[in-house]
């Protein structure tokens, strides 16, 4: 059974939801970066999202297109985001990571030989965001023959003839992106949340995970109430730029202060009882 | 693999050859396809045509001439040299071709808001116009530093109505205001409809912008003839993303003994890290919706153009290119920065048509091929846009305080 799975199944069996973070690799730099990553999983996360920077991230808000290119700044690369995820294991943690980003940067990286060095370093998943399934063939084939899930994305415009499409070839969960926009924008209510996850789920057994617009820990526990998992992305992220001094370095005390507003969304998350 | 005809693509997914595609966020997914749908049944529909017809004609005045340049020709002593003056579309340049189009689509699938993404703020200032036209709301992005290099075309898009939003992040340029449009498109399924200025984007834009781009071409043809009684020997058209390029060549791809030329920017040459050349000096990608060539480094991190003209400025070009490229169909060539500026004024004093530094692209190339041409070699030049936009980037170029 994968982690991705396993994980879903300990929760089900608790009767709670997933707390999904995502974080920037190589945001700030890449040392911030690690030290934040290797503390998500005290701090409460379930799965962990690891952005992988790209120039023209075009369905990102300003957090973390600007967490992007930060990242970009300070050196990230496609092999440094897989360092990170390498020495996350190497340290012990069995928690899910799971690559969001675009495709040009893996496209560049070489297809299989992205797999190949993603399932060596550990990665659970993959979101790329501008690989509709349609077109997704060419990295969700040989990313399943690596044991990587490549998750599919379900919205408010997903009919249900286009549901059909989404969850065929869909493994690992869905990742319900709640609001027709770009990270960090608008909340959608819990209410139209879970209809919408109730919909979902008359066409898969998969598990959902609900993002876009998440903020609070109030939030994330109304999403976690109607779905199997809540993503807080924007939010986080957040805190690294208001943590930056002039000249861009962190602030003392930024990693445990980010670990510290986590670990509150993840006690929303696990209060709320399904 | 050899081909039949060079006009049967793109297949029904949208593909050129490997190229092209449809690489947008699930959100946009159910709204491009049915921009696409939408799109197949009115070209189906008379009267839609019959709109588009007239509205070329009496709005933006085609068809525009096709005009012998006597004096360049003579000055260069070789090949014979014609213009087609799409300079002298209503707004100043091509890009009205398929802001029309489109926008009657857009008024067609019952949208109340349009917007666009601009460089050198001509295809801006089309969709303005079209907006104002038939009442629409109207949004441009716009690169930062373009806004400040087109300083007249911002104004002229005020004028019409049109909100222009500056767009700072990345390199403030192009690309960046393709970036903007689609965060805003997503966010706004519902009322918007997105007029891409070029043959690119996912499925359906680059045919569509093609199709309604190709008029170029089939005047072209049709006036060749009765001016020569034959097809043209040489097609030159400059290209950024392609637009004018391909509405000038398609109609004569199958015309197999018609060479066509297209012309990236060089910016500071294609040796530099500072052009726009994406055939030259770029690679496979996927970007804006489409894989075509781009501009990046080695871990696929798009990099920034460079070019004197902010319509050429972009690190991509249309898939449909990139095909004709791989199918040695149409030849891609360059110009510089400088090669641009010279052809820019060799034009003005010799023709009495300021053209755009886009166009002028285009005519530095004609100015290295056509003297070792015959004088019975016939070239078509796009002459895509008018300069007047222009004048202060040249002058500065040139070192001359207005």
């Amino acid at each position: 059974m994968s982690r991705l799975q396993s994980t879903f199944e300990n929760l089900r069996a608790e009767g709670r939801a997933a707390f999904v973070t995502f974080v920037t690799a190589g945001d700030p730099d890449q040392k911030t970066a690690q030290d934040l990553l290797n503390g998500l999983p005290a701090a409460g996360a379930d799965i962990i999202e690891l952005g992988m920077p790209f120039t023209d991230p075009s369905a990102d808000g300003p957090a973390i297109d600007k967490a992007a290119q930060r990242a970009l700044a300070s050196g990230a690369s496609m092999d440094r985001t897989l360092e990170l995820v390498a020495a996350f294991r190497k340290d012990g943690h069995e928690t899910p990571i799971v690559l969001m980003g675009y495709f040009n940067p893996i496209y560049a990286y070489g297809i299989d030989r992205f797999v190949t060095d993603a399932e060596a370093a550990g990665v659970d998943g993959l979101i790329v965001v501008d690989l509709p399934p349609e077109e997704d063939e060419e990295l969700r084939l040989p990313a399943n023959a690596h044991g990587i899930d490549l998750i599919r994305l379900a919205t408010p415009t997903s009919d249900d003839t286009r549901l059909e499409t989404i969850v065929n070839g869909a493994s690992g969960f869905i990742y319900y992106v709640a609001v027709a926009g770009v990270t960090g924008g608008k909340s959608a209510t819990a209410d139209d949340i879970g209809a919408a996850v109730k919909r979902i789920k008359a066409h898969t057994d998969l598990p959902v995970a609900v993002g876009f617009g998440i903020k609070t820990p109030e939030q994330a526990k109304a999403v976690a109430h109607v779905a199997d998992g809540a993503v807080v992305g924007s939010a986080i992220v957040s805190m690294i730029e208001n943590g930056l001094d002039a000249i861009g370095k962190p602030e003392a005390g930024l990693v445990k202060k980010i670990l510290g507003f986590v670990n509150a969304l993840a006690s929303g998350v696990h209060a709320a009882q399904k | 693999m050899a081909v039949n005809s060079f006009t049967t693509g793109p297949d029904d997914k949208g593909h050129f050859g490997i190229y092209g595609g449809r690489y947008v966020s699930e959100t946009l997914m159910p709204l491009v396809k049915n921009v696409e749908k939408e799109y197949r049944t009115a070209m189906k529909d008379p009267s839609f045509l019959a709109e588009l017809d007239e509205l070329n004609r009496v709005f933006i005045g085609r068809p525009n001439p096709l005009y012998h340049a006597e004096r360049l020709s003579d000055h260069l002593g070789g090949a014979k040299i014609y213009f087609k003056r799409e300079e002298l579309n209503h707004t100043g340049a091509h890009k009205i071709n398929h802001a029309i189009g489109q926008v009657l689509l857009a008024k067609r699938m019952g949208k109340t808001r349009v917007i666009a993404e601009t460089g050198a703020g001509q295809h801006g200032v089309a969709t303005a116009t079209v907006a104002a036209r038939f009442g629409l709301e109207c949004t441009v992005f716009m690169g930062a530093v373009d806004i400040e290099r087109q300083k007249p075309n911002v104004f002229r898009m005020k004028l019409l109505g049109a909100e222009v939003q500056p767009v700072t992040s990345g390199s403030a340029t192009l690309k960046d205001a393709m970036n903007e449009a689609l965060r805003d498109w997503v966010t706004n399924v519902d009322d918007t409809f997105y007029i891409i200025g070029t043959v690119a984007g996912p499925h359906p834009y680059p045919m569509m912008v093609r199709d309604f781009q190709s008029i170029i071409g089939r005047e072209t043809k049709q006036q060749i003839l009765e001016l020569e009684g034959r097809l043209p020997d040489t097609l030159v058209a400059c290209v950024g993303g392609g637009s004018n390029a391909l509405g000038l060549f398609y109609p004569f791809l199958d015309d197999r003994d018609v060479a066509a030329i297209a012309v990236e920017a060089a910016g500071h040459g294609v040796g530099t890290d500072q052009h726009a050349a994406s055939i030259a000096g770029g690679k496979p990608g996927v970007l804006h919706g489409n894989r075509t060539y781009l501009l990046q480094d080695a871990d696929g991190q798009i990099t920034e153009a460079h070019s004197i003209s902010a319509g050429l400025d972009y690190p991509g070009i249309g898939p449909e290119h990139v095909w004709l490229h791989e199918q040695e169909r149409v030849s891609y060539v360059s110009a510089t920065d400088d090669e641009a500026l010279e052809a820019f004024q060799t034009c003005c004093r010799l023709e009495g048509i300021i053209p755009a530094l886009e166009s002028s692209h285009a005519l530095a190339h004609i100015l290295k091929i056509a003297p070792d041409l015959p004088k019975d070699h016939i070239i078509v030049m796009n002459m895509s846009g008018r300069g007047d936009k222009d004048i202060f980037t040249v002058a500065d170029a040139l070192g001359v305080e207005l």
